[in-house]
């Protein structure tokens, strides 16, 4: 009888291609998802070197990092921006790589059109230059961000250089409590993981928690893997991944066919993984980060931790720098944390079921006149499903911007930007330094925690809401 | 790419843990289509105030770091985005060699490409190259020999590394991996073959 597997085990073994004496092993990529801001230099290399994209129907692009959420009629004011825009235009027809271009009813952020449009298929190996692309393994797939080198590699030889990483088991018993999202639950794991707990394995989420959440939820979770330094998250596919994707435009024709392939990923029940933790989600409260990275987090019922009571010298002296970075005092309520703008979205929480928690939160209130908040969409497609249903009315009723799909104040690339010294309620994943605008202050959160802090002007705990 | 065999330089010690990828170089310095001319975007709201001159306190700025080529910090260094403009950045202000506890995946794999290397000591090492860098307030140097794997100074210090064997191979002979990669050409397509190329549907 064969060793019993993990799911990560099942697809590295079938994607070695070789293993060259004194060489890493040569992984086969199955799609390769390009955006404008990493991917420049890569085909620049391509055209320097004369070779071309080996597999060019298996590579996908659209730009997302860069642009504008206002209205996409007008020019891009930035002139670098455009260039780079541009650039990615020029590329893709050079090198005939299919383009999701601004514009297009399917552009978007790259980690959200993927899985939209079928792109993303269980057993898959999927990269990006791109760090959230562990997102996709919320489909049952090995998916992992890559520098622009590597990106190179992967168009000229469809293939990376890649030692195999460690395996290592989230199992998430129980269910989340009422009012408690993916989101929290994944800031939980973090913040009990650290920033490097993950580093160098692969997180595969298990159990009835995990089993329990629907495919928007799965990929909140596995998008912030990178967060705990795991290059990759991934859930075992199941009927909830087979019935999201069945009809899409990129699913497979003989849809049973495949499934039947997908029902063998499952790690098998005897497989052993290099480590397990086991997490309860009755635990798990609302998250808020505090600090400058996403491991800095507390539950909203908590209050600014000291930082002399956090692991060793080094996690203290981060903690004190970023209490002042924050311009936060120990010992203060997260609930008495007042906010100057609240964002909603990022390839982290920019779903149409993450928008309609996010309504369902505002519907009836406004926005407190302290605070400007803005919605942006994952994609074209989300955008226009959330107006079918009447959420941008919703949004914009209670003060909130709607804008065009993108990555905006994720990371600030484009104009949506904090000033130096804003405080925001964020949805998205990273809290760092100036992430969001130099000077500025992120806090991460769900998107219903986003809502109700839009509303009141601070945090509020979102299981005691009051709903209209 | 430009080998990497061995080497010796002045050490900028950056006493910091969690060095992100947005600190190495912010992002609106991204934008850029080329490979080269980050270095002067290298921790930019770190390195300099509000009024662009250099701030004096940051650890790069200080005289004994001036010309620095070793780049020291605390664990976790380049974690976050996988933007390689981190190590190009790096590079192009004049860093070979950076030494920490531990690394962000991305951002190790991503020195490699560039002729950079990324070495991992102990918690207990790099305490001890933080107190020999800040000992004297003047500029320490360190030898990194990537053909002896160690890390030594005049003064006593000795550490040895490792580093995995093809990544090594790489550098020390500067070698051109998609070049490399596509000597396994046939392998790739006899994987297809057999594999049938997955299909694309739409």
């Amino acid at each position: 009888m064969p060793a019993p597997r993990t799911l990560l085990d099942k697809i590295w073994d079938e994607h070695v291609v070789c293993t060259p004496t004194g060489e890493l092993p040569l992984l086969y990529i199955d799609r390769h998802l390009v955006h404008e801001v990493t991917s420049p230099q890569a085909f620049e290399g391509l055209r320097l070197a004369g070779r071309r994209v080996r597999r060019p129907e298996a590579t996908f692009a659209t730009p997302d990092h860069n642009v504008p959420t206002t209205d996409r009629r007008l020019p891009i004011a930035d002139p670098v921006s455009k260039q780079q825009i541009d650039t990615l235009r020029a590329n893709c027809q050079e090198f005939g790589v299919r383009l999701f271009d601004l514009g297009d009813a399917d552009q978007g952020i790259v980690h959200v059109i993927g899985p939209e449009l079928g792109i993303t298929q269980p057993g898959m190996t999927i990269v990006c230059g791109d760090s959230h692309t562990a997102t996709h393994g919320a489909l049952g797939a090995l998916a992992f961000g890559i520098g622009t080198s590597e990106v190179e590699h992967v168009l000229a030889t469809q293939t990376l250089r890649q030692a195999k990483p460690k395996s290592f088991e989230i199992r998430v018993t129980g269910r989340l409590p009422e009012g408690v999202t993916a989101k929290d639950l994944v800031l939980h794991l973090i913040g009990r993981l650290s920033t490097e707990g993950g580093t160098g394995y692969v997180l595969e989420y298990t159990g009835e928690c995990i089993r329990g959440l629907g495919m928007a939820e799965r990929m909140t979770v596995c998008n912030m893997s990178i967060e705990a330094g795991a290059r990759a998250g991934m859930i075992a596919p199941d009927a909830t991944t087979f019935d999201y994707l069945r009809g899409r435009d990129f699913a497979p024709a003989d849809f049973d066919g495949a499934m039947a392939a997908w029902e063998r990923l499952p790690s098998d029940p005897e497989a052993v993984y290099d480590r397990v933790e086991i997490f309860s989600a009755a635990d798990v409260v609302p998250q808020v980060t505090w600090g400058t990275n996403p491991a800095q987090v507390v539950g909203v019922d908590g209050d600014v931790p000291d930082p002399g009571s956090l692991g060793d010298s080094s996690e203290q002296a981060s903690a004190v720098r970023a209490l002042e970075y924050m311009g936060l005092a120990v010992g203060t309520r997260i609930t008495d944390i007042p906010l100057d703008r609240v964002f909603i979205g990022s390839c982290t929480n920019s779903s149409i079921e993450d928008l309609r928690a996010a309504a369902n939160v505002i519907k009836g209130h406004r926005v407190a006149a302290t605070v400007r908040a803005m919605v942006v969409p994952g994609s074209g497609r989300v955008k226009r499903q959330a107006e079918e249903e009447g959420l941008d009315r919703v949004f914009t009723a209670a003060g909130f911007e709607w804008r065009e799909a993108g990555c905006s104040m994720c990371l600030g690339m484009n104009p949506d930007t904090l000033a130096p010294g804003e405080r925001c309620a964020s949805t998205s994943n990273r809290n760092f330094e100036g992430r969001q605008g130099k000077g500025g202050r992120t806090h991460l959160v769900s998107p219903a925690m986003a809502a109700a802090a839009a509303v009141r002007g601070h945090f509020v705990d979102i299981r005691g809401w009051e709903y209209r | 790419m430009e080998p990497f065999t061995s080497h010796t330089g002045i050490v900028a010690a950056l006493d910091r843990a969690n060095v992100d990828t947005d600190q190495i170089i912010p992002k609106q310095f991204l934008k850029r289509i080329e490979r080269t001319g980050f270095g002067q975007f290298l921790f930019s709201d770190w390195r300099f105030l509000p009024d662009g001159s250099p701030d004096p306190a940051f650890e790069l700025n200080r005289p004994e770091a001036a010309g620095a080529t070793v780049l020291l910090a605390r664990r976790n260094f380049g974690c976050g985005s996988s933007r390689e403009h981190a190590p190009w950045a790096l590079a192009d202000y004049g860093f070979r060699v950076v030494i920490a506890p531990t690394f962000a995946d991305i951002f190790f794999n991503n020195c490699f490409q560039n002729g950079m290397l990324p070495v991992k000591l102990s918690e207990d090492e790099v305490a001890e190259l933080f107190r020999r860098t800040a000992a004297t307030g003047q500029p320490y140097r360190l030898t990194v020999d990537l053909e002896t794997n160690t890390v030594t100074d005049t003064g006593g210090f000795t550490a040895s590394f490792s580093v995995d064997p093809f990544r090594r191979r790489c550098l020390l002979e500067g070698l051109d991996d998609i070049a490399l990669s596509l000597t396994h050409a046939d392998e790739i397509s006899a994987w297809e073959a057999a594999h049938g190329l997955p299909a694309v549907g739409g």
